[in-house]
């Protein structure tokens, strides 16, 4: 059998490429920044607070994409329900100004939502992505629905400061939270059993079943717990906007999706890191940062945006090898 | 009357309007191997999978330890003691050991995974087996045969009484398939009560102690493997006509002095396969056998193009050649029949017509501007080879899924048959093969050598490569070790000493 030693040794030391291929990545673009655009005031410990900052929402979010892309799934209804849960927050604040009900409103509307993506994948077995790809249309819309596209000002200044502008120690509020979540996150990931679980239904579903692993059980979850952290990060983003709108989040399905695989975890299911998504997360808010520090039009920030998130990707994949 | 530790009785189960199981029986003693064995679609798979609650049964009881027992759901089974080691492995290849060992029942302190005590615990569990495993390896670094091994570990873990393995040793190599009969030996000793699945009749009577034989979803007999020669198991499977003869080995006839239709000279495969040579005879049969990972798949996919060689020369018909696709090689006359048709010689989902006719489509065209298939033709093709090749399907349209392996393996054989190949290469074209298909495929393969075509032959059934190999290379470890003509094998036992010897 030696010749299946080499090639498994060999694919071995490619996985572990892969793995830290984003704290590589992220050290080269880190350099090459502070090396061009130093003088524009890249490295100010302000811009890079900043950027902390910008990226919260998205990496609270992609702490439960791991989750859902470990288990071999994808949601791409997180941007919606974010959208959503700061309209229902901002709603009951403006009606009943009652902080704990807003984020009960917010995050529960999360919770539900999950459920429902949950029922629809398991039970009624739609693909996520097909059923994930209706459901952020049925609820970006229903956030539009519910003001007739008009915002919602929030002028509590208590809910405004712990959830989006308020600063600790000249830090934002924001980062506080993410750390909060990553904390939680890590943990749940890499030393709780659902972690594994979560990991064998992506790696290989059929085995996880016949060791007596609710798999379904385990896919519900993960959506509600997508879903959840969704409502999260639309309170968040209506504290830092100190107003609900039906646009907040647009396009941050696919950014988390971005994040959590730029970060090592595998579209295919069955390996992850939660702390790669993170650094995947402000990988890409670092990337935007520069691009506009560069004085580059939107147009241009698009265009390379995109291009290096394939530029990353494919990094990655070569590393890896033809593993699969 | 004798203890079972279960008794299957009575059996029914249909899929639609389809009996898959007729009144079926099973039953296993305390601490004895018991072999299991039927063509395909004779209903083992079913059986086993209403055993291990994949399935539920329509009617029929089963008892465990002499009582009745209500097996709904994998769980229900578990809960029984019963448990399947996979034939396609089963286990999460990103997750360690200990990790696969204890999946779906963690050991946990404070609702944290308790990572410590449980490789200790898998460490005892694979010390037990005498298996020198890390536990904290991830499975992917393990071979086949190592991670079957887990895999067992996996079961014993869970207290299983009954442990079926489905065809255990078709991805082993023979030190692999030694280690693992030493431990379904130990197993026995403990107690533990197996079921054998296999269609390797040299193994079942190595292994087993009893043996029930299905046939068409019917039980057809149980005894003891001692009471039984291994003709009358097979003419049993079969359904009494023997087809032993097809068996033996029938002297063929080609000029052995004719110019090399392909001549290897010192080709490179990668760093360990990097000095292969030898000649291929118009119209003879030539048998690459060794180990699994000696490689023989390897040599036939670089003829096949898909990897290019590193070095050497390959000559066709006295030419030299140099290509590095499958297409330039499928137009200069190669075939290739891979090893796993259901990854990759086959698209599932697919009809009979359309996976036929899958390398032939632009033959189906009426010129090179067209790009419409002339569908009459193709179902003509079809037709043909279906015909020809005795392919049992209701239509070609049927989903190949659906058809059975032996079935499904002479689709692949057809669809390389029509592409006129000159030289045709079978990587084990048998395995889940069942006995009546395996003698039509060798019947296939004679019939296409004795058309002044070329097989180069890969199996690990050295019986087999024995009934059609005129000639047979031996390889270990990515050298040639050796070449035979067939007539001076005498027994199957002088190849197999052959392959194992560097």
């Amino acid at each position: 059998m030696p010749s299946k030693e080499v090639k498994k040794r060999a694919s071995l030391g490619s996985i572990q490429w892969n793995r830290y291929m984003v704290y590589i990545v992220f050290v080269l673009v880190f350099v090459l920044f502070s090396v061009l655009l130093g003088g524009k005031g890249f490295l100010n410990p302000n811009n890079l607070a900043n950027v902390l900052r910008q990226t919260s929402m998205i990496s609270i979010m992609a702490v439960a994409g791991t989750f859902v892309i470990a288990a071999g799934q994808i949601d791409l209804t997180v941007g919606a329900v974010a959208a959503m849960s700061a309209m229902i927050a901002s709603l009951v604040l403006r009606d009943l100004n009652n902080i704990p009900l807003a984020i009960l409103g917010g995050v529960g509307f999360g919770v539900v939502s999950g459920a429902f993506v949950g029922f629809l994948v398991t039970k009624l077995r739609l693909p996520s992505f097909l059923a994930t790809m209706g459901m952020m249309s049925v609820i970006r819309g229903g956030a539009m629905w519910v003001t007739q596209t008009a915002a919602v000002p929030i002028k509590n200044a208590v809910f405004n400061k712990v959830f989006g502008i308020g600063m600790i120690g000249g830090i934002s509020v924001l980062v506080f939270w993410t750390i909060g979540f990553y904390i939680v996150g890590y943990i749940l990931f890499n030393k709780s059993i659902f972690g594994r679980h979560t990991l064998a239904t992506g790696g290989n579903e059929m085995s996880a079943i016949y060791s007596g692993i609710k798999t379904n059980r385990i896919k519900i979850i993960i959506f509600i717990l997508s879903g959840a952290f969704a409502g999260f990060a639309g309170i968040l983003y209506a504290g830092r906007m100190q107003a609900g709108r039906f646009s907040f989040g647009d396009g941050d399905e696919l950014s988390v999706i971005a994040a959590v695989v730029l970060g090592g975890t595998s579209m295919a299911g069955g390996a992850g890191s939660v702390i790669g998504s993170l650094f995947g997360s402000i990988l890409m808010g670092v990337i935007n940062n520069a691009l506009i520090l560069a004085g580059l039009s939107i147009a241009q920030q698009t265009i390379i945006k995109g291009a290096i998130i394939v530029l990353a990707v494919a990094l990655s994949n070569l590393t890896q090898g033809k593993q699969k | 009357m004798e203890q079972f530790v279960l008794e299957m009785k009575g059996i029914n189960k249909s899929f639609g309007s389809v009996p898959v199981l007729k009144n079926v029986e099973f039953k296993l003693k305390q601490g004895e191997v018991h072999a299991l064995v039927g063509g395909n679609g004779a209903g083992k798979s079913t059986l086993m999978k209403i055993m291990t609650g994949v399935y539920t049964l329509d009617s029929g009881e089963v008892h465990v330890n002499g009582k009745l027992a209500h097996i709904r759901d994998t769980r229900d089974a578990k809960a029984q003691g019963i448990a399947m080691i996979f034939q396609e492995l089963s286990l999460v290849q990103s997750m360690t050991v200990a990790e696969n060992i204890f999946l779906g029942e963690e050991i946990a302190h404070n609702g944290l995974r308790d990572i410590r005590s449980m490789n200790d615990r898998a460490a005892k569990l694979l010390a037990e087996l005498d298996l020198d495993i890390d536990p904290a390896t991830p499975v992917y670094r393990l071979s086949v045969g190592l991670s079957q091994m887990v895999e067992i570990a996996k079961a014993l873990s869970k207290d299983a009484k009954i442990l079926v393995f489905d065809e255990p040793t078709a991805s082993l190599s023979e030190t692999e398939t030694s280690r693992l009969f030493e431990i379904i030996q130990t197993l026995k000793a403990k107690g533990v009560s197996m079921v054998y699945i296999s269609h390797r009749m040299k193994e079942i009577q190595m292994v087993a102690d009893s043996i029930t034989i299905l046939r068409d979803g019917q039980f057809i007999l149980r005894d003891s493997v001692a009471n039984l020669t291994m003709e009358q198991i097979i003419s049993n499977l079969i359904g009494g006509e023997s087809s032993k003869h097809k068996f033996d080995w029938v002297p063929r006839y080609y000029d052995e002095n004719a110019p090399d239709l392909l001549r290897l000279e010192s080709v490179k495969v990668n760093d360990k396969i990097n000095n292969i040579t030898f000649g291929l005879k118009p119209g003879e049969i030539l048998g690459l056998a060794g180990l699994m990972g000696s490689g023989r798949t390897e040599i036939l996919e670089t003829l096949f193009g898909l990897h290019p060689k590193l070095g050497g020369t390959i000559i066709l018909d006295g030419q030299k050649l140099d290509y590095s696709s499958p297409q330039e090689a499928i137009r200069l006359g190669f075939a290739l029949v891979p090893e796993d048709r259901r990854k990759l010689g086959l698209v599932l989902n697919h009809s009979v017509r359309e996976n036929l006719i899958l390398p032939i489509l632009k033959k189906l065209r009426g010129n090179k501007l067209q790009f419409l298939i002339k569908e009459k033709q193709a179902d003509g093709v079809t037709e043909e080879s279906v015909k020809q090749l005795n392919i049992i399907t209701s239509s070609i349209n049927k989903t190949i899924r659906l058809l059975s392996g032996g079935n499904q393996q002479k689709v692949v054989i057809a669809k390389w048959l029509n592409t006129n190949p000159r030289i045709l290469m079978l990587d084990e074209p048998t395995a889940g093969v069942d006995i009546g298909a395996k003698s039509e495929i060798i019947q296939i393969i004679r019939n296409f050598a004795d058309q002044g075509n070329s097989v180069i032959f890969v199996s690990s059934e050295l019986a087999e490569m024995l009934a059609i190999c005129d000639r047979i290379i031996t390889i270990y470890d990515g050298r040639i070790t050796g070449e035979l003509s067939r007539k001076d094998i005498g027994v199957e036992e002088e190849l197999q000493h052959a392959i194992q010897r560097s």
